[in-house]
């Protein structure tokens, strides 16, 4: 062997070369998608964390107007407020401050795209997490205890948000949509399910 | 899944075709940081003897069995809990919830035998071709303290699932370090954080198999790397290629790594990779070599499994421990069975490396050597009783006088002549 440098060869077939070139970059690649499959699959929650996020039945038979409840559903924490007419009412008062006062972003289920934002007009249910950062607004239902013009509503510490008793976000908030309503129904009269 | 391969097969053409503009910012980053000069370096322009035959692939194979140890290791990680309470319901956790789970748990299982068995391969090659002689005592010495750095990883690694045999072999190893004198017991309890082997102990080998022990093993196979490209590779003649070489300094005997082995190579990782996936997919617990019945029995320190054995790949070191009737002495062998192999640079007394150029007598060693490492092998997973016993201290007998005898053996035998150059291929 006179040549140390294959490159030294004079007559290289170019066509045959690159042809196995990429034909083997291709292989390998496939090969790469084979092996990336277990392993993103693998990231995804496995079936003990499904079978934690299944519905969960809430008895809502001794709540109280006014009452909030948080339960935890997927990990997340989801508030049930019964709300009085006078709160009710409240929701006609801040429709000109709003910024999508007809919910027409699907931050709800169909049944829920309404102007309660709900299925029982009394009983509300929202995902409690802010959709600017994702902190966990408070529940300041009196009047004015926010500021002058407050209905009462949901306001964020975190960064200042503010939200009506629908969980619907003001305008010109940091929060860019109203808080999302999970699904959820009523098996009777005082059971409410989360989460299908 | 036609979409899946459809986009990467536009992804690559993409690539490929905007690849090339960017060989300007490639000489860009590396006139500020040499990757890739340091990449050609070693993996294409490294002048490798141009008769190195199958044998040398092991080294590579060690490489690619050891990245796949680390990927399934993190991916492992992310699940496993290492507690008393929770270690073992985490591991049928990752195999029986975790989408894949079973599949990156037994890889990473079968990867640790095909990890050895490869390493195993890959030391023999330096005991026939003599690779471990000047001017590579210290390559050879660095592959010495991975081979017990594998070991460590593997022991601790063996703990975690937390089942009889995890549980019991990591009390059985502790205890070994009972035998040394004066301090030998509270050595015991301050290794263990406890009086007795717990949750403490399991919580600490944790951090020694995912970070320790592996953080090790990298950076004992970079210098390993370090030293084989300084000195060179050393080849089936044992001829010194560097004695000979042309007008730019290039070895006459050499061809450069890329193409010539790289290519070579690919095909063969393709190969282990084919019998590693038969292994994963048809027979992970390998007949109970590679997982043990007893370990998917949840740790119980009030019962101690009918048989202990360990894993295969330690069962040699683990008959010599059991061959010796003396718990200080048993101990000791143990430990001197491995160390001892550092020496061997200087136990050689021959001038020629290969053993092809060996006369019978270093050969008849060097099989007699082996041939009692394999046989204490199967005899450390047998019970320690009758025949068994007998053959085993038999064994150790032969393994020992290796060292003993090997100095004069290679200082009487008589070799051939080492050619100039690399025979004709």
């Amino acid at each position: 062997m006179s040549s140390s440098d294959p490159n030294d060869i004079e007559e290289v077939d170019q066509v045959k070369r690159a042809f196995l070139q990429k034909t083997s970059v291709f292989l390998g690649a496939v090969g790469a998608a084979g092996i990336a499959v277990p392993l993103v699959s693998y990231l995804s929650p496995n079936k003990s964390t499904q079978e934690a996020g299944k519905p969960i039945k809430v008895d809502i038979s001794s709540m109280q107007f006014g009452e909030q409840k948080t339960v935890l559903w997927r990990s997340k924490p989801v508030w049930i407020i019964r709300r009085s007419e006078a709160m009710l009412a409240s929701l006609n008062m801040t429709t000109g401050w709003l910024k999508d006062p007809d919910s027409s972003v699907g931050q709800q289920p169909d049944y829920a795209q309404n102007q309660t934002r709900s299925v029982r007009p009394d009983i509300l249910v929202l995902l409690g997490i802010c959709t600017h950062l994702g902190c966990s607004p408070t529940y300041r239902p009196e009047p004015k205890s926010v500021d002058d013009s407050w209905e009462g509503g949901f306001y964020c510490s975190c960064h200042g948000s503010k939200f009506d008793l629908a969980g619907r976000v003001f305008k010109n908030m940091p929060a860019p949509i109203n808080l999302e309503v999970p699904p959820y129904h009523f098996q009777d009269g005082n059971t409410l399910v989360i989460g299908e | 899944m036609l979409m899946l391969i459809l986009s990467v097969a536009f992804v690559l053409f993409v690539l490929l075709n905007v690849l090339p503009l960017f060989k300007g910012l490639g000489r860009w980053i590396d006139a500020r940081l040499p990757v890739f000069s340091f990449l050609v370096e070693h993996l294409s322009h490294y002048p490798a003897p141009k008769n190195l035959n199958l044998w040398y692939v092991f080294g590579a194979l060690a490489i690619v069995a050891c990245a796949i140890q680390f990927v399934s290791g993190i991916w492992l990680v992310m699940y496993y809990t290492p507690t008393a309470e929770k270690a073992f319901s985490s591991v049928q956790l990752i195999m029986r919830d975790v989408p894949y789970g079973w599949l990156v748990r037994y890889v990473h299982s079968t990867g640790v035998s095909c990890w050895f068995i490869v390493i195993y391969f890959h030391i023999f090659r330096g005991l026939m071709y003599g690779s471990y002689k000047a001017p590579r005592e210290l390559l050879w010495i660095s592959g010495v303290t991975l081979l017990f750095l594998m070991m460590a990883e593997a022991y601790t690694g063996y703990v975690l699932p937390w089942g009889q045999m995890s549980f019991w072999a990591s009390k059985v190893i502790i205890s070994l370090l009972s035998s040394i004198p004066v301090v030998g017991n509270d050595l015991v309890v301050w290794l263990q954080g406890d009086y007795e082997v717990s949750g403490v102990t399991l919580h600490r080998f944790f951090a020694f198999h995912v970070v320790g022990f592996s953080f090790l093993i990298l950076l004992m196979i970079l210098l390993h790397i370090i030293m084989l490209h300084t000195v060179g590779s050393n080849n089936p003649d044992g001829v010194d290629i560097m004695k000979h070489k042309d007008r730019k300094g290039w070895p006459l005997d050499a061809v450069p790594y890329y193409p010539y082995f790289v290519l070579k190579y690919i095909p063969i990782i393709l190969v282990y990779l084919f019998v590693f996936f038969a292994i994963v997919f048809y027979a992970p617990t390998f007949y109970g070599l590679f997982l043990e019945a007893e370990n998917f029995e949840p740790a119980n320190p009030l019962v101690t499994p009918a048989h202990i054995k360990p894993a295969w790949y330690l069962s040699p070191y683990y008959a010599i421990l059991r061959s010796i009737p003396d718990k200080s002495l048993g101990a000791l062998a143990m430990l001197l069975s491995i160390v001892l192999w550092m020496f061997l640079p200087w136990l050689d007394l021959s001038p020629v490396r290969s053993m092809r150029y060996r006369g019978w007598m270093s050969r008849c060693a060097l099989a007699t050597v082996v041939s009692a490492f394999i046989l204490l092998g199967y005899l450390g997973l047998q019970t320690a009783t009758g025949w068994y016993l007998l053959l085993s201290r038999v064994a150790t007998f032969l393994y020992f006088s290796f060292f003993v005898l090997f100095p004069l053996i290679t200082y009487y035998d008589r070799d051939l002549q080492v050619p100039e150059r690399i025979p004709g291929v």
